[in-house]
């Protein structure tokens, strides 16, 4: 009888896996060649992606930064293909700030500067202080007084409408009622804002003149007028869009057919047509001898434009709300407006915030269209770049830098409002 | 014994308009229609005002009058004695025109790339991801004028191809031709409205193409039926595709032969080409434009349709014995379309929309024609701006009204 037996005692150490399976070459087994497609489409695409940076390497490396005009470029380059930047190092800033008076560009660049301190309470909510809200509310004055320069008691004797119709609101509210209250509050708004408040603001102007220089808007230009139209447009458009949505899904047929056929009417013509009513219409409907400024009009347009799509926007944020929290609402005897201010609202407009942003995504791309009707946004600067002698013929860097600016802007907005969804579903779900 | 009073009878007071919840909601209405009223009649009236200082009557007769300037681009006759009617029409077919060449683009290119950005390779749906964000973050207008650039520098002018020997397709940068069906035994055209602004003429060669491959298609469904009658009876299919292709194609290819039908190609004469379907350069550039922009958008309506289905479906659905191709045709598909094709056609009402800033590239579109030259012409801005926008708004609700049928047909039945 053998006693011979093999029993292992110890357990063999781990292998490593086979170096096919993990680190570079894994990843690449997995991802590229896959099968013997795949590797074709790899081989295949990553041939095109050599190609195509190659390509744009060799024309955006063009030392042409100094030239000052396309045929010194064409000397410099002499015979290569390559870029002129010659022309974007000249005129980016009429790009950016078209013809503003260069030494009150700090206007603009405060001006955006503060545009994002008064965003932050909307944005990054949690982050900053809560007394920045008034800032916010403020900002709306501050701006146009900021960009178009003037006396500063015209932005100031608006605001006071407000402040004056609130204070009678109140008034009227304690002694006899909430809807009297509201009537009055809004007749005192406008009788100060019709009657009073332009000889108010003249008075004071000549009693202490403080304000800044005032440039007129045929200087507005480039970047500044696209953002400028497409932030005073969605600004303006989001409590239109409130009511509007309000209105859409309300019991009341008239205003629900109201709001459905103005919504219905602006969705569906293009931004182009009520531009053209903007630069050749607008003035026609009112009173005769009215003349307003033609980038006035446009934003009047796009704003009611983006207040139909707003509309939508926040009507589906307020569809995508449970029913519990309306009947929650009622149950608890607030009446409509109080349960849309104290409990729909803040969680529908939550909601919409992703929608907002690519709407305002939207809007500031088709800001471009502006162009067509003789402003002189970054594509119609470009064509007036064009009729220089100097630099007639340069097209792909224009169109390029002006490409880069709107994908800056637009791929950082919707990486926002990507970072919004995310963070918003987490608590919602 | 008690009794029960009716609660006392309250007499209408003035203040339950305003208190009452049964009254109130009547107060508010009429209270919105009387102030839209006020601010239309206010508008109307400054309008009339303003109108009538200006000496501008409305009135629309300058449509009759004739129009007094070419349209290159064009669908149906036109010349330059014809009326500012006709030129609308024009621009009106163009609109349509770039509208369902962009939209047939856009889709086919849309779906690839919507696919390719969820596939297995790892550079491909790079590829893909880059092309999608480039074309959603940058307007629409300065792609088409991009492209406009790119045609006009990048491709030979005409006189280059002297001496060459030009194919088929011929790129100038004035524009591209590609062969014209002609017929050698050709029936004629169709006159309609003859003599009318409104005439059109339309080729019977074709409508005889049409009627067999109609003929065919019919025959096809009743071979179809058959076959599925004999497979619920016996349990086999009979095959039926050679069939089916012979019926399709070979009434159409008859017609064809006995029309004489042949392709002719562009040929260069002097300074230009002659002969073939020559399309300009601002079509091709608005049509690239749009059907590349809008795709990039279809895409990613098309990956999320893809993605809102659950692994599931495709689980159960192999489970119940379907084969791979079946499992896509009557379960993932049917399911994906319903997420898709609602934001797809959204998309197409866009692309159409946005096919009015063919005005920046000088093709005739809508918005060239009747919103453009015509205003400029006769100074009627009310008039032109006013047809206008009611056309895209008929063009805009008939889309809406076929995406709300399809969602109505396709809509999930709840109990």
């Amino acid at each position: 009888m053998s006693d011979i037996s093999f029993v292992r005692t110890e357990m063999l150490p781990q292998q490593a896996p086979p170096a096919t399976s993990v680190g570079v070459i894994g990843w690449m087994r997995a991802n590229l060649f896959s099968g013997w497609l795949n590797s074709v489409l790899s081989v295949v695409s990553g041939a095109f992606i050599l190609y195509v940076v190659w390509f744009l390497l060799s024309w955006t490396l063009s030392p042409t930064w100094a030239a000052a005009s396309l045929n010194e470029c064409r000397e410099i380059l002499a015979g290569h293909e390559g870029a002129c930047w010659g022309v974007i190092r000249d005129r980016w800033v009429q790009l950016l700030f078209g013809f503003y008076p260069s030494e009150l560009y700090w206007r603009p660049i405060l001006t955006f500067v503060l545009l994002f301190v008064a965003l932050a309470p909307v944005l990054f909510s949690e982050k900053v202080p809560a007394k920045l809200i008034y800032f916010s509310a403020a900002f709306p004055f501050i701006m146009p007084w900021m960009l178009w320069g003037g006396t500063i008691w015209g932005p100031l004797t608006a605001a006071a409408g407000f402040v004056i119709g609130y204070v009678v609101f109140k008034a009227v509210d304690r002694a006899v009622g909430s809807l009297a209250g509201i009537i009055a509050g809004v007749a005192a708004s406008l009788v100060w804002w019709l009657l009073l408040a332009g000889p108010v603001s003249g008075t004071l102007g000549d009693v202490l003149n403080i304000g800044l220089t005032p440039v007129e808007s045929r200087y507005f230009g480039g970047m500044m007028l696209s953002i400028t139209i497409g932030v005073v447009a969605i600004a303006c458009s989001l409590p239109i869009g409130i009511v509007l949505a309000l209105g859409r899904r309300s019991d009341l047929l008239i205003v629900k057919s109201l709001c459905v056929g103005f919504i219905e009417f602006i969705r569906g013509v293009p931004l182009i047509t009520l531009l053209f009513v903007a630069s050749t219409l607008l003035n026609i409907f009112m009173p005769p001898g009215t003349n307003f400024d033609i980038i006035m009009r446009v934003i009047i347009m796009a704003t009611l434009f983006a207040s139909a799509y707003m509309a939508e926007v926040i009507r589906g944020g307020l569809a995508a709300l449970p029913k519990g929290q309306y009947e929650g609402a009622d149950s608890l005897g607030l009446d409509y407006w109080q349960s849309q201010r104290l409990v729909i609202m803040p969680q529908a407009l939550k909601i919409s915030i992703p929608g907002i942003v690519s709407t305002f995504i939207g809007l500031f791309k088709d800001t471009t269209l502006v162009s067509v009707i003789g402003l002189l946004d970054p594509l119609g600067l470009s064509n007036a770049i064009r009729a220089d002698a100097a630099w007639n013929g340069v097209v792909w860097e224009l169109y390029g830098f002006i490409a880069f600016l709107f994908f800056v802007f637009c791929f950082s907005m919707s990486r926002y409002s990507m970072y919004l969804e995310r963070k918003l579903r987490t608590d919602h779900h | 014994m008690t009794t029960l009073t009716d609660p006392p009878k309250e007499s209408f007071r003035l203040s339950m308009l305003i208190y009452d919840t049964r009254y109130r909601s009547m107060t508010i209405q009429v209270v919105a229609m009387l102030g839209f009223m006020l601010l239309f009649a206010w508008l109307i009236n400054n309008t009339a005002q303003n109108l009538h200082d200006l000496g501008k009557e409305p009135s629309f007769s300058f449509l009759a009058d004739p129009a007094g300037y070419d349209i290159n681009q064009r669908l149906i006759d036109y010349d330059s004695q014809s009326t500012h009617l006709r030129a609308a029409v024009i621009g009106f077919l163009n609109t349509i025109l770039v509208a369902v060449m962009g939209c047939i683009t856009a889709t086919v290119l849309g779906v690839f790339i919507g696919v390719a950005r969820l596939s297995k390779n790892w550079l491909i749906a790079r590829i893909m991801t880059i092309y999608v964000e480039t074309f959603r973050n940058v307007p629409v207008l300065l792609w088409i004028v991009f492209t406009m650039a790119i045609l006009i520098e990048t491709l030979p002018a005409p006189r280059a191809y002297k001496g060459v020997e030009t194919g088929a397709l011929v790129l100038t940068n004035r524009g591209v031709y590609v062969p014209e069906p002609l017929f050698t035994n050709s029936l004629g055209n169709l006159h309609f409205f003859a003599g009318s602004p409104a005439r059109f003429d339309v080729s019977l060669d074709l409508i005889a193409v049409l009627i067999a491959l109609a003929g065919g298609l019919i025959a096809r469904h009743f071979i179809n039926a058959r076959a599925h009658r004999i497979q619920n009876v016996t349990g086999k299919r009979p095959k039926t595709w050679h069939i089916n292709m012979a019926v399709v194609v070979l009434p159409v290819v008859a017609v064809l032969v006995a029309l004489g039908f042949y392709l002719g190609y562009p040929q260069l004469k002097g300074f230009n080409f002659q002969g073939g379907i020559y399309m300009r350069n601002s079509l091709i550039a608005l049509w690239l434009a749009l059907s590349l922009y809008t795709a990039a958008f279809i895409a990613e309506n098309v990956r999320a349709g893809i993605l809102a289905i659950s692994k599931g479906q495709t689980e159960a659905a192999s489970a119940l014995g379907l084969r791979p191709k079946r499992v896509m045709s009557l379960v993932i598909l049917p399911q994906a379309l319903r997420v898709i094709i609602p934001p797809l056609i959204s998309q197409y009402l866009n692309l159409t929309k946005n096919s009015s800033l063919a005005i920046a590239v000088g093709y005739m579109d809508l918005t060239g024609t009747l919103m453009g030259i015509t205003l400029n012409q006769t100074g009627r801005e009310l008039e032109t701006v006013l047809i206008g926008m009611l056309i895209y708004l008929t063009i805009s609700l008939s889309i809406s009204a076929v995406m709300n049928w399809y969602n109505n047909r396709v809509k999930l039945v709840e109990r």
